[in-house]
Order: structure tokens, then C-alpha cells, then sequence
């Protein structure tokens, strides 16, 4: 069992970085709108299903479809922030959630109508070269996800804090009034930030895709797990989404090999809820209020 | 305006009244059935409208205080062979004990809002990965009782019987929430939702009021999760602890009006009407009618912020322009 | 011969199909003027059979291939002239989704239960048939059992009841000696074996009997491991199992986490004698093989499976075919319970709900596309309900075990992949 440590590790850093992808865009959305998005798995599975339909009706490899996904994301996040939450929920949070819940029900369900329940994968060259890592054999699709989840943190940090659009929202997120006293428009503003959320997923699912399967309930298996990211890394930190998901890939790779893999589902939960108790800010205070 | 509100109260609760006497006069076993359904997801919505309606707790997770209920009382019948009614009565008061120690722990530690909500979503998968990890509580099966179609078991030989019993259990729930709203223990946590800073400085012990509404939406909850099991005499962690039944609590309240009175029984039921409705019309393709609910639940969404019984708000509260986001 | 059978001799040989259907259409009134009035009265009514099964939620691809096939069994048997001791009534099903959820499953119940059916087919999944057997026994409601494992179906005292398919405990005991029979063939090359299952009802009862049985055929059960649904990630699991040098891993879990698997035991480059899977997610599904060819090569399932030589299989398979759709068990299973109703059907002359009850509790049925003799119901159970093993070979999923149904030799142990 102790020999396994290293390679669970190692593992777990790999799943972890999917979940801090995943993570990425909710914790912008969250931390700045407040808006505990539920419809944050269904966009993922139609993320997924995007670039399987790229892959598969134009012959397009999900890496590079990429740019095509998050511009294309970005422009839906858009949409459905300015359109449909927005005007749908009339501001208020309760109503917000169940704006969200609902556009989740719809989404699924159509998606299941149209794509129907088969699951689905894309089978890639390079889906089975394995890249030596110490004790361990790691996907190289893996790997790039890895890689990529530090390069979309970093490039997000730099968005937040180097260019104005960043600043517009972080502002919002701190002090709502006064932004929009100092001429923000924070309309367009709340709906960038649904927006490049949004595109996030896209750029998640590109990267997930090689190693996984897409169905219509595929987001349903990331949704807990990015929402106790965000709330470990702390709401609206980048740096936060990937620590916090790196950690619970870590923690949940540790206790799925001590205490089995359902149990071990517990660890996820338990980080949870004490940071939740302990420490709400979570690991890296966020760019804004609590 | 008050006589506004007032006149909705009445409109509904003769509406609701019609309803809940159609089973003993007009409608097949099928639609006792539908019936008996929303009376139970009724229960569990009036147990979240006293913290999420009344005291502005939002929770996620209330599933967690269902599910504990109707685990209790199956392994207590399953395990001990207690008496049904017996297990059920303790079965309640596991739900209030487990309302009270995440209301108390959560609240010890300041959570509120969206933090709140998310932990008790936490609770209810951690309940439910222990649910389906061990022997005791079925582990991937779930738990299942014999039949034994008596009273005496709690269980019930006519679909008449049952729902009887339901809606007494409703009743009871709406009595009790009637109650807490005209008390001064409603008065203050209607406070404590409009502004818990100064609820506090007026002397109010906030965490006390807080933990005890938990406690009492635990028990209420427990009562769902009793009647659940007596109805269809199965519970699995999914279930019990799953998203499902926790939306459904929410749902119900938000949709109907949360903190009033009749709104989460309203709520329920329209929206499985609505359901309903959805599924006999476009049932031909699998995911259409769902599709059709979550369109008409935007809408209501979108026309009546405050739910139904929003309908009878006296209109300049209806207009006044919220937090654009 | 009579004229008339002279007549449809000549139709055989007819040109244009609309010459002949005016033939037919003029033998047709030919008879009635002579006064056969019985033949031709109104159409028989149709009997309505329910049938619930999750068409939407976590479990929607089994419903909806479940239905696919129900729908071809009822088209080939009213084309083939329906009921005919009920004068040729055709069959009419109507389909309710339970939504992946049994509380809906058994309010679905009652309405097909007053839409007047005769009986009731499905429900795909432990949970949904243990509440919708439970509703219809209050109405009087047989229902035919299409896939449902767990024993408490059967332990609960209700005479409506009637499993088509092996439960648990047949199953395992059919796997394990069928796995017995190809070990000892090989030469015993197998003694270490590994259980993978997923946590939830059938994948924790199954993981629970093999730990009890395997030993009695002389295998050593060196690591269980049990994950939940879903499951993200297979890495660490097949970490374990390397550490643990099984010659034999038997997985139990749902497709989605089949394929994870799969891929991430070539992935990883983990090495045994064989993959062998008792209700295996994946390795009775085309669509696997065809995706994930080279990871699914020589896998072996015993799972539900029809008989490939009968007629109405090679028609099903046809169809499926035609339709673009997978062939996996779900349609096979509730084609054969479609057959079984029909045969009920016909038996007891009449859609009466106590007659039909009696008849499938005392009839031995016969033939259907499943590999199974009679089919006889004691007490709820199939008695003559089998699995039988599948292994993937090429492109192909071959019937490998019993041999009586078999088209290909089993290969055992799986040779060493590159």
C-alpha cells in the first residue's frame, strides 16, 4: 500500500488539475456574481459534446479546436448571463439559483433528446502514449491538462489584474455601487464574467475529453467536486481554484487508497465542510468581499 | 394591502381545500397515487420554509434530514424490530437531532447565505456516502420492508388509507408553520432574515432561534422521510440523500412563495401538476417533457419573482426595482 | 385444393404487388360473400401491455434500448397475425418513463394499471421494480420482470411477480462455473483473482457472493475494490491491482466506468491471464468493441445474451442493424419477455389480469431468442433462465459458453498484449 503513495499522488495532481480546470470558470462566476451556478455541469457536458461533434463530424483534434470552444463559450456565457439570468431572476439569489437549475433541467434533457443516452468517446493517437513520471505512467493527455491548468490560472490572473475588464469586475465584486458610480457598466461587466466562465468549460472539456466520455449526465460528475474547489481555494482566486483542485485531487486519491474508493469520496466532503467551518475565506482570500 | 394578502390566503387555501378533498370523491387510485406524492414532497417543502422561507436559510441539502428519518426508521424496524409507530416517533427525532447539530455546528461558525446552502449540501453527500458504504444501512441496496399491510406496521391496504394519513401529517405541518408564523419565536426569525445584525443588537439570540428553526425543520423534514418510507417501503442513499429530493424541497417553497404560509403546499403542487401535465402531453420523447417544465419554470420565474402567492402582494412591494445582475 | 388456395398459388408468382393485392383483396370479399361473416368482423381490440422502464435520468440508456426492442418484438408479432385464440387482437403497448426514479415508477403504474392493461413489462433496475411490482400488486397486475437482480424481488410474498431473467444467485453460480470449466480446460492457469464492482446494488451483491464462492472452485480472491457510480478515475485502482498480481480481473460496474476501466488497464499496461465480467457494463456492448477495439479484445462477459441461431434473433439483429442502433442485452431481454406475453396471451385466450396471473404461474412456456429450455416461473422465479458467456473477439461479440449456443471456440487465457 505505501509504494502506492507516490503514484496516487502523482495521479491525484493529474485529476486534480481537471477539477481545478472545471474550477477556473465557476469560481469567477461565484465569486464576483455570487451566483451558485447549477448550471455549471450542463454546460460542461455541452462543452463536451462540442468538441466531441468537432472532433468527430470535422476531424478537428480537441486541442485544436480549443481557440474555436472558448470563443464560441464565451459568446454563449454571454448570452445566457445578459439574456436569460439576468432578466429571468430579477436579481434576486434564490431566484438566481433556480434560474440556473432550470436552465439545467432544460439543457440535460434536450441534450439527452437530441444526442441520445450512448456514450460517447473520441479515440485519439495519442490518447495511449504514457509519459514516465517517477514510479508512475501518465497519460500524456493528462499531462497536458496538468500543464494547461497552470498556464489558464496564470492567464486568468493576469486578465483579473493586468487589463481593464479585469479590474471593472473585481471592482464590481468588491463594491457594487461605487463601480457602477464610477461608470462601470455592470450589466456588461456581469456578463463578461459569465461569459469567460463559461469559456473556461470550454477549455476544460478540450482537455478532458481525450480521457473521458461524454453523456448527459456527464457534468453531474464534476459539479460537488468543483464547487469544493472553489470554496477550498477561496471564491473568485484562480490561484486558489487550481491549488484547491489540485489538493482535492491529492486528497481524494490518498483516501481512495486507504479507505476505498466509495468511502474515500468522504475526503472531498470532509475538506468541505471544514474549510467551510474553519476557514470560509477559503485558502487564498479572494479579490473581494467574503 | 394587507387585505390583499389576506384575500390570496383564503383564494388559495379554498383552492388547496378542493384539492386535497378530490381523492375521496373523484380521482382513480392512479391520481390518489399523484396525490399522495405531492403531499409528501408538501411536507418536506413546509419543513424548508421555516428556515429558508421564515428565517431566510437558504439550505441545499435538506435532503440530509429526509433521508436520516427514513434511514431511522427503516433500520429501527429492520434491525430492532421496533413497532413502526414507535420507530417512526424516534425517526423524528433523529431528523430534529441532525437538524439541530448541522444548524448548530454551521451556525457556530458564522456561515450564512451561500456558505450555509453549501454546507448543507456537503452534509447530505457525506450522509450519503455513508449511506451506501456500509452493511447496517444497506449499503448499495438499500433498505427494504417487508410488507405487512396494516395499520398496525404503518402501512396501509387501500391508497385511500394512505393518503388519509398524509394528509393529516400535512395538517399538522400547516398548523404548525401557522403557529410559528403568529409567535414571537416566528417574529424573530423573520428578523433575523430581514437583517440578523440588527435582529442581534435588538437582544434577539440569534444562534439560539437559528438552531432551534432547524431543529424543528429536521423533525418536520423526518416526517417526510417517515412517510416516504411507509408509502413505498424502500429508501437507497440516492434516494434519501440524493439532489433529487433536496431540490425538491426548495422547489416547492420558492415557486409557491417562500415564507408564507401556504406557498410551499402550493408550490408542490403545481409544480407536479405541471409535471404531470407535461409528461401526458409530450411523453412520446424521452427528455421532452422535462425540457417543457424547466421552459414553464423559467417563465414563472421570469413574471413572478416572488413565487405564486406573490400574486397577492400588494403591488408597490411587487415593483420595486431589485438589485439588477 | 380449393379455388381459393389455387388463386393464392397463382399469387405467388404475381407481377405487380397492387395485382396482387386486388387478388387478395378479391378472396377476401370472395369469402365474405359467401357468407363467412366471423372472418371478417371489426378489427380485434388491441391488448394494451404497460411497459415502465427510466427513459430519462442515470439509467436512460438502458431504458431506451429496453424499449427498442419491446417495439420490434410487438411489431414482428402482430405482423406475424397477433393474438389469434383472441381473434388475432394485436398488441398495443404503452410505454411509461420512470424517470430513473421509483417513486415515479410506481405512480406510472397506476396509470397504465387504468389505462386498462393486460399486464406489465420492465422496470431495468432493481429500485424502480421493486416499487412498481409493489403498485401492481394492488391493482392484480402481473408483470413480467425483464432485468431485475436483487432477491428481495422475490422474497416480499407477492404472487404478480415473474423474473424472465436469472436473479443474482443463479448468475454467479453460472459464472463461476463457467469460469471453472474454461480454467480447468487451460490447464488451471488462473488461481489469484481480483473483483472490481461498483457500490451499488448489483455491483455490491455481486462482489459480496463471488468473495464467498470463488474459493469453492479454488481461486484465491487477493483484492476487492469497490467504487462508486460515477467514478472519474482509474488510475489508483489499477495501481492496486498491480500491486496485487491478480492472473484474473471480473469487473461488475455500469458502461461509462467499463470503458475508463478498460482503457486504463491498457493505459497503464496492466497484465493478466484474462478479464472476466459477471454483468459486465461494456463487454456485451457493440458500441465498445467498435470504439475501444483494441482494449476490449478477448474480454469475456457472462451476461444476458440471446441465442444467435434462432430465427426472430437473426430478425432482431437485423433490425437493429437497420435502425442504427446497438444490440445489447436490454433488447434481447424484453424482446423475450414480449414473446413470453404473448404466449401468456394466447394461452389464457383472454386479457383478463387473474387469468393471465394464473397462466404465467402455472404454464411452462416455449420457445423465445434467449438461450434458456422451458421457461417455468417457480415462484417468481425463471427456472429455466440462463446466462451465458460472451467473448470479444475482432470486431465481434461471439457466444463462447455453453457450447450448444456457441459460435466461437472460447480463447482462455487471453495471450500477452503488446
Amino acid at each position: 500500500m505505501l509504494g502506492l503513495i507516490v503514484p496516487a499522488v502523482l495521479n491525484g495532481l493529474m485529476s486534480g488539475a481537471i477539477y481545478a480546470l472545471v474550477a477556473l470558470g465557476l469560481t469567477l462566476i461565484y465569486g464576483v456574481l455570487h451566483i451558485i451556478n447549477f448550471a455549471h455541469g450542463s454546460l460542461l457536458m455541452l462543452a463536451l459534446y462540442a468538441v466531441y461533434f468537432l472532433h468527430v463530424l470535422f476531424g478537428l483534434d480537441p486541442y485544436v479546436a480549443l481557440p474555436f470552444m472558448v470563443a464560441g463559450f464565451f459568446a454563449l456565457g454571454y448570452a445566457l448571463q445578459r439574456g436569460v439570468i439576468s432578466t429571468f431572476s430579477h436579481g434576486k439569489d434564490s431566484n438566481i439559483l433556480l434560474v440556473t437549475l432550470a436552465l439545467s433541467i432544460i439543457i440535460d434533457n434536450l441534450a439527452l433528446y437530441f444526442f441520445t443516452s450512448n456514450t460517447r468517446t473520441v479515440d485519439l493517437a495519442y490518447a495511449f502514449e504514457m509519459v514516465e513520471i517517477g514510479p508512475a505512467f501518465i497519460p500524456l493527455p493528462r499531462l497536458i491538462a496538468f500543464i494547461a491548468a497552470l498556464i489558464f490560472a496564470g492567464l486568468l490572473w493576469f486578465v483579473m489584474t493586468r487589463t481593464r475588464t479585469g479590474k471593472a469586475i473585481r471592482a464590481i465584486a468588491v463594491e457594487k455601487r461605487g463601480a457602477e458610480l464610477m461608470g462601470i457598466n455592470v450589466k456588461h461587466a456581469y456578463a463578461m464574467c459569465f461569459g469567460i466562465g463559461t469559456a473556461c468549460l470550454a477549455a476544460a472539456a478540450c482537455l478532458l475529453l481525450p480521457t473521458f466520455y461524454v453523456t448527459p449526465q456527464v457534468g453531474y460528475a464534476f459539479v460537488l467536486v468543483a464547487f469544493t474547489t472553489v470554496v477550498l481555494g477561496g471564491m473568485g482566486s484562480f490561484v486558489g481554484a487550481l491549488v484547491g483542485g489540485l489538493l482535492l485531487g491529492v486528497v481524494e486519491a490518498l483516501c481512495g487508497l486507504f479507505l476505498g474508493e466509495t468511502l474515500g469520496q468522504i475526503g472531498i466532503f470532509a475538506v468541505f465542510i471544514l474549510t467551510l467551518l474553519f476557514r470560509p475565506a477559503g485558502l487564498f482570500s479572494p479579490r473581494g468581499a467574503r | 394591502m394587507i387585505k390583499r394578502e389576506h384575500t390570496g390566503n383564503v383564494i388559495v387555501a379554498v383552492l388547496l381545500g378542493v384539492c386535497a378533498l378530490l381523492p375521496y370523491f373523484v380521482l382513480s387510485a392512479a391520481w390518489t397515487g399523484f396525490a399522495i406524492n405531492i403531499l409528501i414532497f408538501s411536507l418536506l417543502a413546509l419543513a424548508w420554509n421555516i428556515t429558508g422561507g421564515f428565517g431566510g436559510m437558504m439550505s441545499f441539502g435538506h435532503a440530509v434530514l429526509f433521508g436520516s428519518s427514513a434511514y431511522a426508521t427503516a433500520m429501527l424496524q429492520l434491525h430492532l424490530g421496533l413497532n413502526a409507530w414507535l420507530a417512526g416517533a424516534v425517526a423524528l427525532a433523529v431528523g430534529a437531532l441532525v437538524g439541530g447539530f448541522i444548524g448548530a455546528l454551521s451556525f457556530r461558525y458564522g456561515l450564512r447565505g451561500s456558505y450555509f446552502a453549501l454546507v448543507t449540501l456537503a452534509f447530505a453527500e457525506v450522509f450519503r456516502v455513508l449511506a451506501s458504504s456500509f452493511t447496517v444501512t444497506g449499503g448499495g441496496q438499500g433498505l427494504s420492508l417487508p410488507l405487512g399491510r396494516e395499520l398496525a406496521n404503518l402501512q396501509f391496504a387501500s391508497r385511500l388509507d394512505n393518503y388519509t394519513f398524509v394528509l393529516i401529517l400535512v395538517l399538522i405541518a400547516l398548523a404548525i408553520t401557522i403557529a410559528v408564523r403568529r409567535s414571537r419565536f416566528g417574529a424573530y426569525l423573520i428578523a433575523i432574515r430581514e437583517n440578523e445584525e440588527a435582529a442581534k443588537a435588538l437582544g434577539i439570540n440569534t444562534f439560539r432561534v437559528k438552531v432551534l428553526a432547524m431543529t424543528l425543520s429536521g423533525a418536520m423534514a423526518g416526517t417526510a422521510g417517515v412517510a416516504y418510507l411507509q408509502t413505498f417501503l424502500f429508501v437507497d442513499s440516492q434516494i434519501g440523500f440524493g439532489t433529487v429530493m433536496s431540490f425538491e424541497a426548495l422547489l416547492g417553497p420558492i415557486i409557491g412563495g417562500a415564507g408564507t404560509v401556504l406557498g410551499p403546499i402550493l408550490g408542490s403542487l403545481v409544480l407536479h401538476t405541471l409535471g404531470e401535465v407535461a409528461r401526458e402531453s409530450i411523453g412520446g420523447a424521452p427528455g421532452l417533457n422535462l425540457v417543457f417544465y424547466g421552459v414553464v419554470l423559467l417563465i414563472i420565474l421570469r413574471f413572478l419573482p416572488d413565487g405564486l402567492m406573490g400574486i397577492f402582494k400588494p403591488r408597490s412591494r411587487a415593483q420595486a426595482k431589485p438589485e439588477g445582475k | 385444393m380449393s379455388q381459393y388456395e389455387k388463386g393464392s398459388a397463382h399469387l405467388t408468382k404475381a407481377g405487380t404487388s397492387r395485382r396482387r393485392l386486388m387478388q387478395v383483396g378479391g378472396s377476401a370479399l370472395a369469402l365474405s360473400a359467401l357468407g363467412a361473416p366471423g372472418l371478417l368482423r371489426a378489427q380485434p381490440k388491441p391488448i394494451r401491455i404497460g411497459a415502465i422502464s427510466p427513459l430519462t435520468g442515470a439509467l436512460t440508456y438502458n431504458g431506451t434500448q429496453a424499449q427498442a426492442g419491446i417495439r420490434f418484438a410487438v411489431d414482428i408479432i402482430n405482423k406475424a397475425g397477433g393474438i389469434k385464440s383472441m381473434g388475432g387482437a394485436p398488441l398495443e403497448v404503452i410505454f411509461a418513463d420512470a424517470e430513473s426514479r421509483p417513486d415515479v415508477g410506481a405512480a406510472q403504474v397506476d396509470k397504465l394499471a387504468e389505462a386498462g392493461v393486460a399486464c406489465l413489462i420492465g422496470a431495468q433496475s432493481s429500485a424502480i421494480t421493486l416499487a412498481t411490482t409493489q403498485a401492481a400488486a394492488r391493482f392484480g397486475l402481473p408483470q413480467v420482470v425483464d432485468i431485475g437482480t436483487a432477491p428481495q424481488l422475490l422474497q416480499r410474498g407477492l404472487t404478480n411477480v415473474f423474473r424472465f431473467t436469472p436473479g443474482v444467485e443463479s448468475s454467479v453460480g453460472t459464472g463461476i462455473g463457467n469460469l471453472d470449466s474454461l480454467n480447468k480446460a487451460a490447464g488451471n492457469p488462473i488461481k489469484r483473482v481480483a473483483i472490481v464492482h461498483e457500490d451499488g446494488p448489483f455491483g455490491s451483491g455481486m462482489a459480496k457472493m463471488l468473495n464467498e464462492r470463488l474459493p469453492g472452485i479454488g481461486l484465491e480472491v487477493v483484492e476487492t475494490i469497490s467504487h462508486p457510480t460515477p467514478q472519474r478515475d482509474f488510475t489508483n485502482i489499477v495501481l492496486r491491482l498491480r500491486q496485487a498480481k491478480p492472473d484474473l480481473i471480473m469487473p461488475s460496474h455500469y458502461i461509462n466506468e467499463f470503458i475508463l476501466f478498460a482503457r486504463t488497464i491498457r493505459q497503464q499496461r496492466l497484465q493478466t491471464k484474462g478479464i472476466y465480467s459477471i454483468f459486465g457494463g461494456g463487454a456485451s456492448n457493440i458500441r465498445f468493441v467498435r470504439e475501444h477495439n483494441e482494449a476490449a479484445q478477448y474480454i469475456i462477459d457472462t451476461n444476458h445474451w440471446y441465442d444467435p441461431r434462432k430465427e426472430l434473433s437473426k430478425e432482431l439483429a437485423k433490425r437493429t442493424a437497420d435502425a442504427k442502433l446497438d444490440l445489447t442485452y436490454d433488447m434481447m431481454v424484453s424482446f423475450g419477455c414480449m414473446q413470453i406475453i404473448a404466449q401468456a396471451l394466447e394461452t389464457a385466450g383472454s386479457a383478463d389480469r387473474e387469468a393471465l396471473t394464473k397462466t404465467f404461474t402455472e404454464h411452462t412456456f416455449g420457445d423465445t431468442i434467449m438461450p434458456y429450455g422451458p421457461t417455468k416461473f417457480e415462484k417468481g422465479n425463471n427456472a429455466g433462465a440462463q446466462l451465458v458467456n460472451t467473448q470479444i473477439r475482432g470486431e465481434n461479440i461471439e457466444l463462447i459458453y455453453p457450447k450448444e449456443f456457441a459460435t466461437a471456440e472460447p480463447v482462455f487465457p487471453m495471450p500477452a498484449r503488446s
